[in-house]
């Protein structure tokens, strides 16, 4: 091509509107993520053992409320073993790996991301005896003015690791018990401006967590940036006795705000909660 | 291919001719408004929805906020031209928004210094690349990281500048709209220009702290000043009054989220059941408000 065209192209492709983007195509998912997580199983979209709900309309997009939910009770004979969840059009579509056992009495899991543009988000289900189902839905994160970062950093900072439990005391034993965890933590997702303002590009987070009843496994999380800053999460277990909840989680730093090749682990957190009915 | 050539030399060369000095109003002697009307940030208006301006001193210009897209800093840049023919010594971000920053690069090479709070540099090292990624898709702009430009002058707590015979003061505030507000006072004419820091018609839209926002708005009408300048909607003389449609708005949604979260209610319930009252009071409340309700339960779920 002449030298000289080429600036006008550029400037066509601009004045162009956008290519319509398909409401929630499956490019990423079927380019990349199953292939990086799911390499050679077949995953049902038909009667999925999992409902999604997340807005249509994202208003906030460093706040984005979702909740999956299992349509099958957590027996010994028969469970859901692991969720994954990915926002596809995130720099990091990964949101987490979460598993869950027959004691957690119900597969269910609200939490809050973070999606920076237009984008499917999926949750895929693996039950134990090695079922695979996917639900999705496509959520319009907001533009406006609003950014998928935390707005009050400092103030993140300054209660970090603070954490609460929050339970429903009216409960009956035996019976399956929502729990609210609440972990006071910036989730940095890093910064890649840093040449310009010379603030540190490391990315900061959360990236696991892993729930106890009286020392049975609740809940396991592997998570990543996508997870919005104070990560929050409502999930189930079965209190059949008196006893405690515990928590423990950590963070780690990584060098680049979307590669996971050189972190440093950090600091662990324990917190317990006594639950009695 | 011919025909191609000369539809884009016209698109072309619109670009070029099209350059209109911003419409201003002196609202008070030296101080220049353009006010902008209540709109969503789209492809068709590039996010040129903020109110903008300048005051003008015997030596110098104090650019405030140079717009929503580099467009429409050009067009400020050229309204400041044509109404002083003076130099502009400072462009002054209130804070890390699109449309209070993205006219920034229009200044560069006029030697004026960039002014914001001590905070401003790090949002927008945090926001920038995002900003510029969805630039295209949200607002039809091409930006590029160059068009970031962060303050070299940072306010920690206030500061006074010299016009030349005109002294502003700028006062960095605690996190309320953003964690990087700064508001503006000539000292001349009286005036106050919070900005952001207060919205009349629109909605006001939490990306710092609602607590924050609410302390400051306390420390904020404790005087009278003869105009004060909000960063949308029209300028008022009738201050502390016309703050209180937005305090009593911040105040139901701090108030009305508190009682849900002794309920032991979830975010997504705050987001249906909070401050629908509000809807008839201001413009875009459904593109913001859920937002801002996000926002504050987030914040006051961690008070004790
Ligand atoms: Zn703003």
């Amino acid at each position: 091509m002449p030298k000289s065209l080429k600036p006008i192209i550029l400037l066509l492709t601009l004045a162009l509107p956008l290519a319509v983007r398909a409401e929630g195509d499956d490019e990423t998912w079927n380019n990349v993520i199953k292939t990086q997580y799911f390499p050679g199983k077949t995953i049902s979209e038909t009667d999925p053992l999992i409902e999604l709900e997340a807005p249509y309309r994202a208003e906030d997009p460093a706040i984005v409320p979702l909740k999956v939910s299992a349509k099958i009770p957590q027996t010994p004979q028969k469970y859901i073993k692991k969720i994954w969840m990915f926002v596809d059009k995130n720099p990091l579509p990964f949101i987490g790996e979460f598993e869950f056992f027959p004691q957690s009495g119900k597969a269910d899991l609200a939490l809050r991301v973070r999606v920076n543009t237009y984008s499917n988000i999926r949750a895929i289900a693996e039950t134990n005896d090695g079922q695979y189902s996917m639900v999705k839905k496509f959520v319009k994160a907001s533009g406006g003015c609003s950014a998928p970062v935390g707005a009050d950093l400092d103030e993140a900072m300054k209660r970090q690791g603070k954490v609460k439990f929050r339970i429903d005391n009216s409960f009956k034993t035996g019976e399956p018990l929502q729990t609210q965890l609440m972990i006071s933590h910036p989730n940095l997702t890093g910064m890649q401006m840093d040449q310009m303002t010379r603030y540190i590009r490391k990315s900061n987070f959360i990236d696991h967590i892993s729930v106890k009843f009286n020392d049975k496994p609740v809940l396991n999380a592997d998570i990543d940036i996508a997870i919005s800053a104070d990560p929050n999460f409502r999930f189930y277990f079965v209190p059949d006795r008196p006893g405690e909840l515990s928590a423990e989680f950590s963070d780690k730093s990584c060098e680049s705000p979307v590669k996971r090749e050189a972190c440093t682990p950090g600091k662990h957190y324990t917190e317990r909660y006594a639950v009695a009915p | 291919m011919k025909i191609l050539l000369s539809c884009l030399a016209i698109i072309l060369c619109h670009c070029a001719w099209a350059l209109e000095p911003l419409p201003v109003n002196p609202i008070a002697p030296g101080v220049y408004l353009h006010q902008a009307e209540q709109h969503w940030p789209d492809r068709g208006n590039h996010g040129e929805i903020a109110n903008i301006g300048f005051i003008v001193g015997e030596r110098c210009i104090a650019v405030i906020d140079s717009g929503g897209s580099p467009q429409q800093g050009l067009a400020l840049r050229l309204a400041i031209k044509n109404i002083t023919g003076k130099p502009v010594c400072y462009v002054i971000n209130t804070h890390v928004h699109p449309d209070h920053i993205y006219g920034n690069l229009a200044f560069k090479d006029s030697g004026a210094q960039y002014v914001g709070h001590y905070k401003l540099p790090r949002a927008m090292a945090a926001r920038g690349e995002f900003y510029i990624n969805r630039a295209d898709e949200l607002l039809a702009l091409h930006l590029t990281p160059e068009h970031i430009i962060p303050p070299g002058l940072v306010v920690k707590d206030s500061m006074t500048l010299n016009l030349g015979g005109r002294e502003i003061l700028l006062t960095a505030h605690g996190s309320a709209h953003t964690d990087n507000d700064l508001s503006v006072y000539d000292k001349q004419t009286d005036t106050l220009w919070l900005a952001d820091l207060f919205f009349r018609e629109h909605i006001p839209v939490i990306d710092g702290s609602l607590k924050g926002w609410l302390t400051e708005l306390d420390k904020l009408e404790n005087r009278h000043y003869h105009w004060v300048i909000p960063g949308h909607g029209k300028p008022t003389q009738d201050w502390p009054a016309a703050l209180q449609p937005q305090k009593r708005y911040l105040q139901l949604l701090a108030s009305q989220i508190r009682t849900l979260l002794q309920q032991g209610k979830t975010l997504e319930q705050a987001v249906a059941e909070v401050g629908q009252s509000e809807k008839p009071n201001w413009a875009l409340f459904d593109e913001f408000h859920r937002k801002n309700v996000t926002q504050a339960y987030a914040e006051l779920e961690w008070e004790d």
